[in-house]
């Protein structure tokens, strides 16, 4: 692809807007002062959401290091509260010391990326070159300390495998997905052809795990001008994933109470599958043994969410923050975290460690998933760029394939109705 | 105490203030005389202040937000006019989530007043154990809305929903409850008639119990029955009640958003915004999209077409209640006219009287009233 060149692009950007930044970041890097005392008392707050795996006993580990530091860790219940909250708080005052965000906000981050303390250049290189990319902003600064990554591979269900005559095995299953997308769908056409049942859970799903393979699905990376509507891949995938969802797809919209329901009643057979993943599935269906997971993704590789830390630059103790911000996000205790939590590393050095590499997972018929996702997370080449309006575009293409799939609108129609929201977006 | 003994005299302070000053008793007089005209106003402007801080700076500050491009987290914006109301009006979003608005409005609340009105009727007989059928239709009213949401959400489900498998044994086709406008709208209305019924019930029960017995066994009497008893004397009784219960419910109506945001697993409204109300839309531009300027002239917008059915709904209640409490057989306009010859006639008396002997004007108003 043209990953390069894009780089290239974004490194004379760079180097043409680091004059501006120079003026407009004076008070971002106001934390720079290392000189703080070493023993001075500190009280760090770090804000996270769900579970990033930063337990009592992980966090006293560096209390232990720092005895002048005490941590306060603050949970939110869900993403969802932790975003409203920092983007209310952020470059005013009431933001933690040290703030979780999610890969699915980053599009807005970065229109305020002055207002966070850029990670020490030293550190770029820790995390995969994707992870570090996507928090990247236009003046070439690293805003985000990685923590965790979604790489994607293919949960299947071998019971409903083997009653459609296929293979079972996960290194079978892999050899048979290798290739692009055209090669998973037409496995699917052998599996409905042989059961009369659905394949895949959604046509949004599949669809989320072939966009985001594009580099630039909806915006120009340099310019950011919307280009959605008339990007020949976008419609390609789009043509693409609703001629296979017509007889494959159990319709089922991601997260809703049908497709948990369908998790555990055998209403499709194979699904794209970050490492999260695998806990929503053994979650919700506890009681299914055929639920396996395989090495391979259509077309490469592909990442599905994942999380950041950030060190907002008005707060009170930055560099403190940012030393500690640094720790957590080393592969060291990244690892401890994974143990805790599950949260897939996104560090280099963590993806050879062994308590990754030899970790098994019982549900999923004891299949070696950390092999297996740090195999996933190599494949991983593109970070595709969300801009401005990503969510938007992309939450309205979300729409129009639903429409589709539960019977409302025709592909056309559909897909004239998205071109048409899309212009409207401004 | 001082304020009861200077009463007389600030009362008649506006005709003669000169003359009756010289009774104040004591150096607190004149304190108190402030004392005595301010303090009503004193009394209630905890209310007035409160309301100033948490309701009427927002509302202003909103309709400035709406004239800009706002930046919640720099809080800065530009100003560019109408333009937000323009994008608004212009968005086909807009007029779909006006007639989900409404629709879901309408769906919810005529079976819910007409249920309530009923269940009412049927609470006001003589029952056994009274208490325990009241309390019981309030019991829904006390669960969270957003639990309520949840559930009926899950009982709503397009697949293995609860009700399409129900559907589904009695051999009726499953009903598309999440793809189909309609009958989002009327899984949506299921949840709010669920919570509120009871609520109304309770309301309506209380103002029938406050109608005359009398009335009931005149028309005993003279051979009425149950059914025309409650359309002859029951539903004119309720109409104030009735019109309260009206307001209320459409206020709610228009504002509803729980039960929307609920009902699927993105809270957007779906995905051709069959159930895209005009709040849901306000909460996804502003915490969705970070659109600030935007969702405040949206709100605007939606506090106009409020205020305009609440200035229609005042209109039908003036109209009802003049009919229910007017006794003389005069017209409004004929009343005015009389109130207006009566005061003129005061007025003349008054500076008559005020010309040859002020010390007596007091008696003479009094005797005049």
């Amino acid at each position: 692809m043209n990953t390069r060149a894009l780089r290239r692009i974004g490194l004379i950007a760079g180097v043409a807007t680091t004059s501006a930044l120079v003026l407009a970041g004076c008070g971002g890097t106001s934390g720079g002062e290392a000189t703080t005392d070493p023993n001075e008392k500190v009280e760090l707050t770090i804000a996270t959401f769900n579970d990033f795996g930063y337990t009592d006993a992980l966090l006293a580990e560096y209390t232990k290091l720092h005895p002048n530091v005490t941590i306060v860790h603050n949970k939110a219940a869900t993403s969802n509260d932790a975003r409203a909250n920092y983007f209310q708080k952020l470059g005013k005052t009431g933001l933690a010391d040290i703030e979780a965000i999610e890969i699915d906000w980053m599009p807005e981050v970065m229109k305020y990326a002055d207002l966070l303390a850029p990670v020490p250049d030293d550190l770029k290189g820790r995390w995969l070159d994707w992870k570090e990319e996507g928090a990247t902003d236009a003046d070439g600064n690293l805003i985000g300390y990685g923590t965790d990554i979604g790489p994607e591979g293919v949960c299947y269900r071998s019971d409903l495998f083997a009653a459609a005559g296929l293979p079972t095995d996960r290194d079978e299953v892999a050899a048979l997905l290798e290739g692009d997308w055209s090669t998973y769908f037409e496995l699917g056409d052998k599996y409905t052809a042989a059961t009369g049942k659905a394949f895949f859970d959604s046509a949004g799903g599949t669809y989320q795990g072939m966009v985001n393979q594009l580099k630039a699905a909806y915006e120009d990376p340099s310019t950011g001008e919307i280009t959605a509507t008339t990007n020949s891949d976008v419609e390609d995938i789009y043509n693409e994933v609703l001629d296979a969802s017509a007889t494959q797809s159990a319709h089922l919209g991601q997260w809703s109470d049908d497709w948990f329901a369908g998790l555990s009643n055998g209403a499709f057979a194979t699904m794209l599958c970050p490492g999260w993943m695998l806990g929503v599935i053994s979650g919700n269906a506890p009681d299914v043994t055929g639920w396996d997971i395989a090495n391979v993704f259509p077309n490469g590789g592909g990442n599905w969410g994942g999380s950041y830390l950030t060190v907002p630059a008005n707060g009170a103790n930055v560099a403190a923050a940012q030393e500690l911000a640094d720790w957590l996000t080393s592969p060291e205790t990244q690892i401890m975290a994974f143990e805790n939590a599950g949260t897939f590393p996104s560090q280099n050095d963590a993806l050879t460690s062994d308590t990754l590499l030899s970790s098994t997972n019982e549900y999923f018929n004891n299949a070696p998933v950390g092999q297996i996702l740090t195999d996933r997370a190599n494949a991983v080449t593109v970070s595709p760029f969300k801009g401005e309006f990503y969510f938007q575009i992309n939450d309205a293409m979300q729409k129009a394939l639903t429409r589709v799939e539960d019977g409302t609108q025709d592909k056309a129609t559909s897909w004239a109705q998205w071109v048409s929201e899309v212009d409207a977006i401004k | 105490m001082n304020t009861s003994s200077t009463t007389p005299a600030s009362r008649s302070s506006a005709a003669n203030g000169a003359e009756r000053r010289t009774r104040r008793i004591g150096f607190g007089g004149g304190l108190s005389s402030w004392d005595l005209k301010l303090s009503p106003y004193l009394y209630i402007s905890p209310f007035f202040i409160l309301f100033l801080i948490v309701g009427l700076f927002p509302i202003g500050y909103t309709a400035v937000i709406s004239f800009m491009d706002w930046d919640l987290v720099r809080n800065s914006g530009t100003f560019i006019g109408f333009d937000q109301y323009a994008t608004v009006i212009s968005d086909p979003k807009f007029w779909v989530a006006l007639r989900n608005t409404f629709s879901i409005f309408l769906l919810s609340s005529v079976p819910q007043l007409i249920a309530a009105i009923f269940i009412a009727a049927m609470l006001d007989q003589n029952i056994r154990a009274k208490t325990f059928w009241r309390m019981g239709v309030l019991l829904p009213y006390v669960m969270a809305p957003v639990a309520v949401a949840l559930i009926f959400s899950n009982m709503f489900g397009d697949q293995y929903g609860i009700i399409n498998t129900w559907l589904g044994a009695i051999g009726i086709e499953p009903i598309k409850w999440h793809s189909n406008a309609f009958a989002s709208h009327i899984a949506i209305a299921t949840m709010v008639n669920f919570r509120w019924t009871g609520y109304n019930t309770l309301i309506l029960l209380a103002a029938m119990q406050a109608i005359p017995r009398d009335y009931y066994e005149a028309a005993t009497v003279d051979g009425a029955g149950k059914v025309r008893q409650f359309f002859a004397i029951t539903l004119p009784s309720l109409r104030p009640t009735l019109i309260f219960v009206i307001i209320t419910s459409t206020i709610g109506g228009l504002q509803i958003f729980d039960e929307p945001r609920m009902y699927d697993q993105f809270g957007t409204g779906g995905a051709n915004y069959q159930w895209l109300t005009i709040t849901l839309w306000l909460y996804d531009i502003g915490w969705g999209q970070w659109n600030f300027g935007r969702a405040a002239a949206l709100a605007w917008i939606l506090f106009l077409i409020i205020l305009a059915i609440g200035l229609i709904n005042l209109l039908i209640t003036r109209r009802l209640v003049r009919d229910e409490g007017s006794r003389s057989s005069l017209t409004r306009a004929q009343m005015r006219a009389a109130r207006r010859d009566a005061k003129a006639s005061v007025d003349a008396d008054r500076a008559a009287l005020r010309t040859n002997n002020p010390a007596r004007t007091n008696e003479t108003t009094e005797a005049v009233r």
